[in-house]
């Protein structure tokens, strides 16, 4: 039923389209509508990617900034000066509030617009059309206007950083009271403002893009293509994009109430404060409250950032280790798994708020079942490379490095879950540790996983695989470096954001761990130039893309290699056969089969044979 | 300076101009495919996952052995021993499963290196397979989870000890304030809006029960082996209080009290005694000697935990745990809040 209403939905889409290419034919599309102003999502997609790797590299240099202050207190730094100017650089000495907006806006940054926007943006308008054998989405304007509304808040963000009192600096959390009170930091006075005027344009944005993701992905899938037959990104993608329009309204809510609090004298987060010389009239709110709303929205963000990265490594490894996927279906139901559990363990951040104990007990318990399904694909990621015939694209060897980093990082969130432990480590490195390695890093191996796959789908060229290699081993290695050695730290009870760790001597020599962190950010931070030479160099002088350049099933590679057409496919849609990975399936002639080839006589769909 | 950093970047660039000209050059003679990997290539990446398992492990278990000890002594009071008995028997099992599974990831990574003349093997599911690793992780999870709520909820216990030493710790930026309940062993109300230069904690001057509070700054004193029942109080922002030996951390939020619980078991003397303290106190006292500051000797501290502001990294308090008869002599000698108000006025 769900199958033959998609077909009905795509042909009738087909039909706009030849109407509207018909049109086309006679005015060439203008510069600006074909480059700028663009409905077609892999131009959108595109805009994306660039705006987010930009975003990137603002946001990885102010962590060198900052892990420069912290493994050298006090030193005379030129290269900070220069950065931050005379005043938050003094003689090349970060200014103490400065390192607390730079902590801030690198998390801002790295989570909204790096790993949602840049990451659901990017791959699920490249892929949705072209893995379900659409034309384009459902609302080529809504999808524009998605990308416009990030363009807006990226650009409010970093304007943000140039005002005379400095970006938001309450960490990116943005707890009230501190990022309510404009006497409590310099940060909360137009920086917040700012702050939230751009995350409120970025809510914005990311509905757009959800909404006509999950629409798309209902609606326009070509004739054959049932939702078992989707690859793992679309249903990585779909579940992401639930996710976010369910709980990226709360934070939505949770920011105007903050809003109000700021300017308009209610009290929804605040009561009994007395600061700047004088007792405050707000009575009755509740910081508490913030942060609820707040992790409503904050912990399925994780899994908003995560689940992209999942699925695009699912293929990615699939095609690479020229194997099905292991277990299909319980990768489907896994994802769908921690999606439902993301909506059910926010309190785990909030243990040590004063929360009812009892309460606290609840989310142990939905919080450690996230690690059942989390396993789920752990293995089946390993199995999957079991007996493979494993091409090492730089792809893949990111994806071999998410999946390494999904455990090491993953098996630390066992500790943090565990509200007893939580105790001890709850606020310290050991969670700045947990959640780069887990996260961070498996989110932006996913992302770089995917922009070397699919680079050939996106600028019709392919990226230099020596230097992916290169890349990748630089990165890998530096970013364990990095966030490995944090774990002692935190068990030596160093709390994050702190400005530095040598104030009171209790920590004094932890500073060689600080070192080892900061060396290993700064060979980890100039390998990305690795990558930014090969992207640019490689869109524009790369060797020309085949049409299916890792012998890959899914639609995407049937769509002509030469150009982009608006409407992917020149003639009619394709028809899928068969599920996306019948890769080395006995009896075939190839070691893949691509979707649109009809099954055989006594040939069985879906991993049977 | 900035012009010598703009003249490298310049002279960076035309050097990598350069080196792809060259590049796109030799690249014109060939026309294979470049961006398949050779079987080669498969082997190279192979190897290097192998030997990057075998030096990530060792790395791994070598920084237990480098930094471990720098890692917080044994606990301090009575419910951080369950706390690290948990953590011990947690840390074991991530441990097995890191290096486990991160061992099979990378050998699989090698063994299974594309060549030509193999075939990957068709193998699409097996549900005892995925039956097995829902189950023996659901399993080992559903341990920890029930030993885990069990500690919460003793240490948690909310049935008051009337014996139990009470003291309120205020926060605000950037500092901490102890309020012992003194003789009645209850605290007086507060009112914000009375805050003022003689009434740094917003005591409610009118409520009698607060005029034998003792209000303590710089550092408390807490007897060994008694419970001391914390309260926490915020000015302005949310700070945490945090005792990272006593494994003891509450938020301290405007607008509420917040409690915890515990019960100090070694006493400051004692735990500077204690070997791992000894040691990192050599180390400490090395670096601080380099840079020419006197040397320093272990204290137990308080310290704030939740982004709070400009100076969050140094808002400490010092706790000093005594034998009971000393810390009686030294309450005693602290002014009720009455007579310090009444002194103050005079």
């Amino acid at each position: 039923m769900g199958n033959s209403h998609g077909h009905t939905v795509a042909v009738g889409h087909e039909h706009e389209l030849h109407h509207a290419h018909a049109h086309d034919d006679h005015h060439e599309e203008s510069f600006v509508s074909k480059y700028i102003f663009s409905m077609d999502h892999k131009t959108i997609s595109r805009q994306f990617l660039i705006t987010a790797v930009i975003m990137a590299v603002v946001a990885m240099m102010m962590s060198i900034i900052f892990r420069m202050q912290l493994a050298w207190p006090g030193e005379k730094f030129a290269f900070i000066n220069m950065m931050l100017g005379d005043k938050w650089g003094k003689d090349g000495i970060l200014d103490p509030n400065m390192y607390l907006a730079l902590v801030t806006i690198h998390g801002t940054i790295m989570v909204f617009f790096v790993l949602t926007g840049g990451l659901s943006g990017t791959f699920s308008n490249l892929l949705i059309p072209y893995q379900i054998g659409a034309r384009d989405m459902a609302s080529g304007f809504l999808n524009m206007l998605s990308y416009w509304f990030f363009f807006l808040s990226s650009c409010i963000m970093i304007g943000s950083l140039f005002i005379e009192d400095g970006p938001a600096s309450g960490g990116w959390t943005i707890y009230p009271p501190l990022s309510a009170l404009p006497e409590a930091i310099p940060g909360s006075k137009l920086g917040m403002t700012l702050w939230l005027i751009s995350m409120s344009l970025f809510i914005v944005s990311s509905l757009l893009g959800g909404l006509n993701y999950i629409v798309t992905i209902i609606n326009l899938r070509t004739k054959g293509m049932k939702m078992t037959r989707m690859p793992l990104t679309i249903w990585a993608f779909l579940i992401t994009a639930i996710l976010g329009v369910l709980s990226f309204p709360v934070l939505l809510s949770c920011a105007l109430l903050l809003i109000f609090d700021r300017s308009m004298g209610t009290s929804f987060y605040l009561s009994d404060i007395y600061i700047g010389g004088r007792p405050l009239d707000q009575v009755g709110g509740s910081p508490i409250l913030f942060e609820h709303l707040f992790w409503f929205l904050g912990h399925p963000e994780v899994y908003i950032v995560l689940l992209p990265a999942l699925g695009i490594t699912s293929e990615i490894i699939a095609t690479n280790s020229r194997k099905p996927i292991f277990g299909y279906r319980a990768m489907i139901g896994s994802m769908l798994a921690i999606g439902f559990l993301s909506f059910i363990v926010w309190g785990h951040h909030m243990y040590m708020t004063g929360m009812n104990p009892f309460l606290g007990s609840v989310f142990v318990f939905t919080t450690l079942l996230i690690a059942i399904p989390s396993a789920v694909k752990a293995f089946n990621y390993i199995t999957t490379l079991w007996k493979g015939n494993i091409q090492y694209t730089p792809a893949m060897l990111f994806s071999v490095g998410l999946v390494s980093s999904f455990v090491t990082g993953g098996v630390t969130g066992i500790i943090l879950a565990d509200s007893t432990l939580d105790i001890t480590v709850h606020d310290t490195y050991f969670v700045v540790a947990h959640f780069h390695i887990v996260m961070g890093l498996s989110a932006i191996f996913g992302m770089f996983a995917g922009v070397y796959h699919w680079f050939p789908k996106m600028f019709r060229r392919m990226m230099n695989k020596k230097l992916g290699y290169l890349h990748f081993w630089i990165t890998f290695i530096g970013a364990y470096g990095v966030f490995f050695p944090m774990h002692f730290l935190g068990m030596s009870g160093v709390p994050r954001r702190y400005y530095t760790n040598s104030n009171f001597p209790l920590f004094d020599n932890l500073g060689d761990i600080n070192e080892l962190v900061t060396v290993f950010a700064i060979i980890a931070a100039l390998g990305q130039i690795v990558f930014l030479i090969n992207f640019f160099y490689s869109m524009f002088k790369g060797q020309t893309a085949p049409q299916n350049p890792w012998n890959s099933n899914t639609l995407e590679w049937t769509t002509p290699a030469a150009q982009h057409i608006h409407g992917n496919w020149p003639g009619a849609l394709p028809e899928v056969h068969r599920w996306p990975y019948d890769y080395s399936k006995p009896g075939a002639e190839r070691d893949f089969i691509p979707q649109t080839v009809p099954l055989g006589p006594d040939e069985h769909d879906g991993g049977g044979h | 300076m900035t012009l010598l950093y703009i003249l490298a970047f310049v002279l960076l660039c035309v050097a990598l101009g350069y080196l792809f000209r060259v590049i796109e050059l030799s690249r014109e003679l060939k026309t294979e495919k470049e961006w398949v990997p050779t079987e080669s290539d498969n082997r190279m990446m192979g190897r290097f996952f192998l030997v990057f398992v075998f030096v990530f492990i060792t790395w791994s278990l070598y920084q237990i052995y480098q930094y471990g000890y720098k890692c917080l002594p044994k606990s301090a009071s009575e419910h951080g021993l369950k706390v690290d008995e948990l953590m011990k028997y947690n840390m074991y099992i991530i441990w097995f499963v890191f290096v486990a599974t991160n061992f099979v990831l990378f050998y699989f990574a090698w063994k299974y290196y594309g060549k030509k003349d193999r075939k990957a093997v068709f193998f699409a599911h097996d549900n005892k397979l995925e039956m097995l690793w829902t189950v023996v992780p659901a399993l080992v999870l559903a341990f920890i989870i029930i030993f885990g709520l069990k500690y919460w909820n003793e240490i948690m216990d909310k049935s008051t000890d009337e014996k139990a030493i009470k003291i309120e710790l205020y926060s605000k930026q950037f500092d901490w304030t102890a309020r012992y309940a003194g003789v009645d062993n209850a605290f007086g109300l507060d009112d914000y809006t009375q805050i003022d230069g003689g009434n740094s904690m917003g005591l409610d001057t009118t409520d009698k029960k607060c005029f034998d509070d003792i209000i303590v700054k710089n550092e408390i004193h807490i007897p060994v082996g008694k419970e001391v029942d914390f309260q926490f109080r915020s000015r302005d922002v949310i700070h945490s209080a945090f005792f990272p030996h006593f494994r003891a951390q509450m938020n301290c939020v405007p607008g509420q009290v917040t409690k915890f619980r515990f019960t100090p078991t070694i006493t400051t003397a004692e735990m500077r005694k204690d070997e791992q303290v000894i040691r990192n106190m050599k180390e400490i006292n090395a670096i601080r000697a380099a840079k020419g500051e006197d040397p320093f000797e272990f204290d137990y501290v308080l310290i704030c935990n939740k982004i709070c502001g400009v100076s969050h990294f140094n808002m400490q308090m010092k706790i000093i745990v005594e034998s009971e008869k000393d810390y009686k002599a030294w309450l005693a000698k602290q002014k009720a809040y009455k007579t310090a108000v009444v002194a103050e006025k005079n």
